[in-house]
């Protein structure tokens, strides 16, 4: 498959950087990236999944969604940017372990999954406030939408700790 | 090791429990992500009360209702970290209480506890004078900002419990 022989090639061209060479060769460095991911991620799990809690009804339903999406969702953009950095780097360090892991792959579709249904939910919510409570066909579209939206969230993290035991070779 | 320590310590790890979980290939992976995913959820919300503590986040809402609201959340998630986290514990025990990151993890979470009980005990005893001031007193700043620097501690532990049990 040429994606395969592409990110075999990736692999281990990225591995053979001098970047990735630092990053290995540091006792610490790898441990630190993940402890600043894991609590970016604590970040962005939370405030994606209390919006879709409040979408359901489960979450201070005596705020309008639109004072809970606007209090929650704009932190997410910003700390996925330091998320996909620090990613990234773990990526440069172990290329071979991510690159050429079904696992890392399948988390990364999750990603764009999440990303999509929040980016959705929140330009619905901005454009027009109370447009996700109408009526009940979209009540019931949004609650699917932030359903769906908190299972992947934990998909995602279940996905990161199993590229640690899903590695080639 | 007091003889009586091992005693308890060997009749966890010696169970069909401990025994599964150590020698079943999925079964610990699984425990582990449903500890990785209580533990996001934990740090993730107990950062939205510190951040009001600190008066830096949810300013327009009195200090009291956002805990009212956030902490349930907090709690339930707790009970399943500590839940999945004594289950990968007793499936190795002698090796996490030789591990100095794991020590050192229960430590600092005994620590958060302790900061959390002087808080309510002690600090959130006028929160009704105080939870619409900006900023909010020095004793609530001191255990929002104590509070976000041992969770950060807390899971950095974690990670390094990982790399040093050969689990990374």
């Amino acid at each position: 498959m040429m994606g395969a022989l592409t990110l075999s090639w990736l692999s281990t061209w990225l591995a053979a950087t001098a970047l990735s060479h630092v990053l290995q060769s540091s006792g610490w460095l790898i441990p630190t990236l993940q402890t600043i991911h894991i609590l970016c991620v604590a970040t962005v799990l939370c405030a994606a999944v209390i919006v879709d809690l409040r979408i359901c009804g489960r979450f201070d339903r005596n705020e309008p969604l639109e004072q809970v999406a606007r209090r929650f969702l704009p932190l997410i953009w910003p700390v996925l940017l330091v998320l996909l950095l620090t990613g990234g780097l773990l990526v440069v360090a172990e290329p071979h372990r991510s690159l050429q892991n079904t696992t890392f792959i399948l988390k990364m579709a999750l990603l764009i999954l999440a990303v999509a249904i929040t980016a959705g939910l929140q330009t619905a919510i901005n454009l027009s406030p109370g447009v996700l409570e109408r009526d009940t066909l979209r009540r019931s579209a949004a609650r699917f939408a932030a359903c769906c939206s908190i299972l992947i969230w934990c998909g995602i993290v279940f996905a990161g700790r199993w590229i640690a035991y899903t590695e080639a070779g | 090791m007091m003889p009586w320590r091992g005693d308890i310590v060997g009749f966890f790890e010696n169970s069909t429990l401990a025994e599964s979980i150590r020698e079943n290939d999925v079964l610990f992976p699984m425990i582990e992500s449903a500890h990785v995913l209580s533990i996001c959820l934990v740090v993730g919300s107990i950062l939205i009360v510190d951040l009001r503590l600190l008066g830096l986040a949810s300013v327009r809402r009195p200090a009291g209702s956002v805990m009212a609201l956030v902490l349930p959340l907090t709690w339930s998630a707790f009970a399943i970290a500590v839940t999945s986290g004594a289950l990968m514990f007793i499936s190795n025990a002698t090796k996490y209480l030789n591990n100095d990151f794991f020590v050192c993890k229960l430590i600092l979470l005994g620590l958060a506890g302790l900061n959390m009980l002087v808080f309510h005990l002690v600090s959130a005893r006028d929160l009704p004078v105080w939870e619409h001031r900006l900023p909010p007193p020095l004793q609530a700043r001191l255990a929002g900002a104590m509070s976000i620097l041992l969770w950060i501690c807390v899971v950095a532990c974690g990670r390094w419990i990982g790399f040093t049990m050969g689990v990374n």
